[in-house]
Formats: C-alpha cells, structure tokens, sequence
C-alpha cells in the first residue's frame, strides 16, 4: 500500500507498506527517522509518542492506513534547526537521561503538556507522564526537567 | 490483508455486509496490539476514524448519543458534568496517549470483562446501537455481553453510538489496580443514583465472565431510600443500609482466580468498593458536594 502523509511539516510517501504495519513502523523503517522508539509494540511505555494531527498518540498503535493524509510531529521535529526545544535542552541540563530509549516518547509528551497546560502542578505532570515508562532515571529528574522546561518557557 | 477507509456509515455498512470478517479499526488500541503480536491476521482492516456518523456526540431530550468513535479524552473533557460516571471511567483508562484513541464503540466491541467503560454504561442503563445494511436496533447494555469477549452483535453489524440518559444524579466508578494508571483492573464498580425515577444502577467489572449488574443491590438500596422517603429528604444512609448493599454487590459477583487476583479477594474488594461509592454519591445527593478517592 502506498502511504502519504506529513511529517514534520514536510510531505513524504512510503511504498510498500503493509497494511497490518504500524504508524511506528512506517515511521522507522520505511522514513528511515529511528527518532521514534519501539520498545513494546503495545502500548504500555509510551517510547513511541508523536503527535498525529497534534494530539500525542502511541504510533505503535496507529495502523499505517489511519495516518494517510495526516500530519505526524515526531521527536525529530520539536528542534528548530540546532535549537532545541526547551523540553529537550531541560532534559539536557537536569540530567534526565540516561540511556535515553524513553526520551523521545517523553519530550513529545512533556510538549504537549506544556503546550495544553504552561504551569503544570506536580501531579499533573505526573498524570500527564503516566503512560511514558523509564527503566533507569526513578522518574525524579524527570520531573525536574518538566518544571525547568516549564519556566524556561514561560519567560521567552 | 487490504486497508479500507470508509467515507460514511453507509460505506462502512457496505464493506461490513459484503465482507462481515474484515476487521473495524478506530482507536487501534485493542486490536493493533493483536496484530503486532500476530496473535490476529484478519482479512482487512476497516478504519472507522474518518466516519462522520461515529465522530460526535449530542443530546437530545435529556439523552446523549455518543458516537462509536468518541475516544476517551473528549468524554473526561466534554461529558464531565453530564454523564459523571462514564467519564470517572474513562479518567482511569490507560494513559493520556491511550486515552486520545480508545473509544466506548471498540471497548464495548471487545467486550472484555474488564472494559472499564462497562461497569459505568451499566449504572446507567446505557443502550448500545447497533447498525447493518438491514437497519439499526438498540440494545440495553446488560443485553449486549453474552460471554467473555463475545457480544451480541452480528458479523455484519457495526456499533455506532451508546445512548445514555443525563445524570440526574450522583454517580461514581471506582477500580482496584496496582498502579493508578495503565492497569487492568483487578475488579471495578460503578454506582449511579436515578432521583428522577426513585432507582438504582450499578455495574460490576472483572468479576463474572461479562459485565454485569447488581440488581439486588441496585433494589435493595431503591427500596431503603424509598420507604425511608430518603429521596426526597435525604438523611445520613444507615450503617445497616450501606453494609448490606456491599453484601449484595458482592454477591452478585462470579469472579475467577486469575493473575490480577483470586475470586476471594475480588468478591471482597467489590463490597469495599460498593460501600465507599454508595457513601460518596450519597453524601453529594444529601449535601450536593462531590467527594472522590
Ligand atoms: C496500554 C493499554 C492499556 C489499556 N488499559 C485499559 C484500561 O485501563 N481499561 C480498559 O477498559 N481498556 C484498556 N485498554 C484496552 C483498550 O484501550 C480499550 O478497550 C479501548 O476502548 C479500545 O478502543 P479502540 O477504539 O482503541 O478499539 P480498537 O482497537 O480500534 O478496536 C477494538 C475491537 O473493536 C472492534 N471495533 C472497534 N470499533 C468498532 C465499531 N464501531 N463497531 C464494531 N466493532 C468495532 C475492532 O474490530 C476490534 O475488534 C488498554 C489498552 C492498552 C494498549
Ligand atoms: S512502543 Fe508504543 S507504547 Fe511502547
Ligand atoms: S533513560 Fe533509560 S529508560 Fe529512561
């Protein structure tokens, strides 16, 4: 099946694809932007957030067809040019990543919360963060960069 | 396998009559883990996410159709004041990533004891509708399971809304899981208070091979409140009262021991849940403030 869609702002087409393949999939192996991860495939951690139409979804569980004509926003396209977003360069800076398998997810999702919601409470950084698992860090640099990449956007 | 993209209901119907095995597809959270597991091939997929027909909700009457499509998220942000326990559910569904794509219509399609939806639609009274190229029916909910994962939906039908009537009064969900969000729930239940018609609803989740009510309860309870004319000047709910409706519920429970937990503790953490939603939502009918866990 031939698939195309918007990632990133910029139009792209993937040949081939299966139709039972996941939006992750496409993404990955057929886009060749790895930025993505694929660490379930069920929808349990959360590594695999993009935004489809600006709503953070698990593109594991996007089926390939459901993206046709669709705008998808990945980890790759938060950056402006070199410039990171102030969600990624806070990750930096508060040392919230460790082997860094589950930072794409959490910077799509840590995005959108601070889009929807420029000051969020502790708790609701937690609610919002609840379907993004991370194995190494326990969470509390994490938390710590959420907040930094809150004031950091709240002053520019 | 081939993808389809159905344009409207119609459409939609068509491809389902002409092809009843091809698999709907909304939300994808169900069924895209089963294909990336290859625990299911089927012949196609049906994407549902472009049919205007399942895309909204309204009211109408006192009444609100939700269409299939719905996902979670726009029930907790837009259903918050109208259907309160519906949307308690939703609330514990999964994550907010989940929570964007998970719809009512592919909860109840699955049919799972444990759809957190359920308990809710059955508190009250929900009605799913059903359509095929030979027309649409509705069905009160407690109708639509008939056993584990199986629904009473034809191979060449479509769910295309649930319709449930506007809270007229309290009404809560509560769940028991490791974790407060991302489980499955151990078991779960929901209450709702009906002032307008003097009864009951309840729901019960994980803990028979279908959702299911606990309509003793539910009667036991009405009848208190009505002979004691709690209904229309409502008192503290008697101790005697409130255990024996947790009894009740938890009779009315057919658990199994599973992973998550053992029929015991389910049974038993059904009448604790019971007796704490009955205080809350009678505490906000007697005082008109909301309390929750
Ligand atoms: C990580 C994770 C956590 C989860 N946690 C919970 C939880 O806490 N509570 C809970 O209840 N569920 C949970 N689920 C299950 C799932 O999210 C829900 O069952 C959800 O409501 C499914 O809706 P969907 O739109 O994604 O369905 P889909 O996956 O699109 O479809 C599910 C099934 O319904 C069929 N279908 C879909 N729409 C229709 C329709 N309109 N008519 C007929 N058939 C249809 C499909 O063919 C498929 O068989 C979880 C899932 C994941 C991946
Ligand atoms: S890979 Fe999609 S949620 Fe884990
Ligand atoms: S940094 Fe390793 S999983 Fe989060």
């Amino acid at each position: 099946m031939r698939l195309n869609l918007t990632v990133n702002g910029r139009p792209h087409q993937a040949d081939e694809a299966w139709e039972g393949e996941s939006l992750l999939h496409v993404l990955r192996e057929r886009l060749g932007l790895p930025g993505s991860k694929n660490a379930c495939e069920q929808g349990e951690c959360g590594s695999c957030t993009v935004y489809l139409d600006d709503v953070p979804v698990c593109s594991c569980m996007v089926a390939a067809g459901q993206a046709q004509g669709r705008a998808v926003r990945t980890v790759e396209g938060l950056a402006d040019g070199d410039r990171l977003d102030a969600v990624q360069q806070s990750f930096v800076d508060s040392g919230a990543v460790q082997c860094g398998f589950c930072t794409p997810g959490l910077l799509v999702q840590a995005h959108d919360l601070i889009e929807r919601n420029p000051e969020p409470t502790d708790a609701e950084i937690r609610e919002s963060l609840a379907g993004n698992l991370c194995r190494c860090t326990g969470y509390e640099k994490i938390m710590d960069a959420v907040r930094l990449a809150a004031q950091r956007k709240a002053v520019s | 396998m081939d993808f389809l993209r159905a344009a409207s209901l119609d459409d939609a119907l068509a491809t389902k009559a002409q092809r009843p095995d091809i698999a709907p597809i909304a939300g994808g959270t169900d069924l895209m883990v089963a294909i990336n597991f290859d625990h299911i091939r089927p012949s196609g997929l049906l994407d549902l996410t472009s049919v205007p027909e399942l895309a909204d909700w309204s009211e109408s009457g006192g009444v609100i159709r939700i269409g299939a499509g719905v996902p979670y998220a726009r029930i907790i942000s837009e259903l918050g004041e109208h259907l309160p326990g519906l949307a308690m559910a939703s609330r514990t569904v999964a994550s907010p990533q989940i929570r964007n794509r998970g719809t009512v219509g592919g909860n109840l399609a699955t049919a799972s004891p444990s759809g957190d939806a359920h308990p809710a639609l059955l508190a009250c009274a929900a009605e799913v509708e059903l359509a095929s190229v030979r027309g649409t029916r509705r069905l009160p909910v407690a109708e639509f399971f008939t056993g584990v994962k199986r629904s009473a939906a034809e191979p060449d039908e479509l769910i295309t809304a649930v319709h449930l009537a506007r809270a007229t009064g309290p009404q809560q969900f509560a769940k028991v899981g490791t974790r407060n969000a991302m489980v499955i729930s151990v078991c779960a239940f929901s209450v709702a208070l009906h002032p307008d018609r003097a009864e009951v609803g309840t729901g019960l989740g994980s803990a028979a091979p279908t959702p299911r009510r606990a309509v003793e309860a539910e009667e036991f309870l009405a009848g208190e409140l009505t002979s004691r004319g709690m209904w229309t000047d409502p008192r503290p709910l008697p101790e005697t009262v409130v255990t024996r409706f947790g009894e009740l519920v938890a009779a009315a429970a057919a658990p199994i021991d599973d992973v998550r937990g053992t029929a015991s503790y389910r049974r038993h953490a059904l009448g604790v849940l019971a007796r704490r939603t009955v205080g809350w939502t009678w505490d906000e009918y007697s005082t008109g403030r909301q309390t929750c866990a």
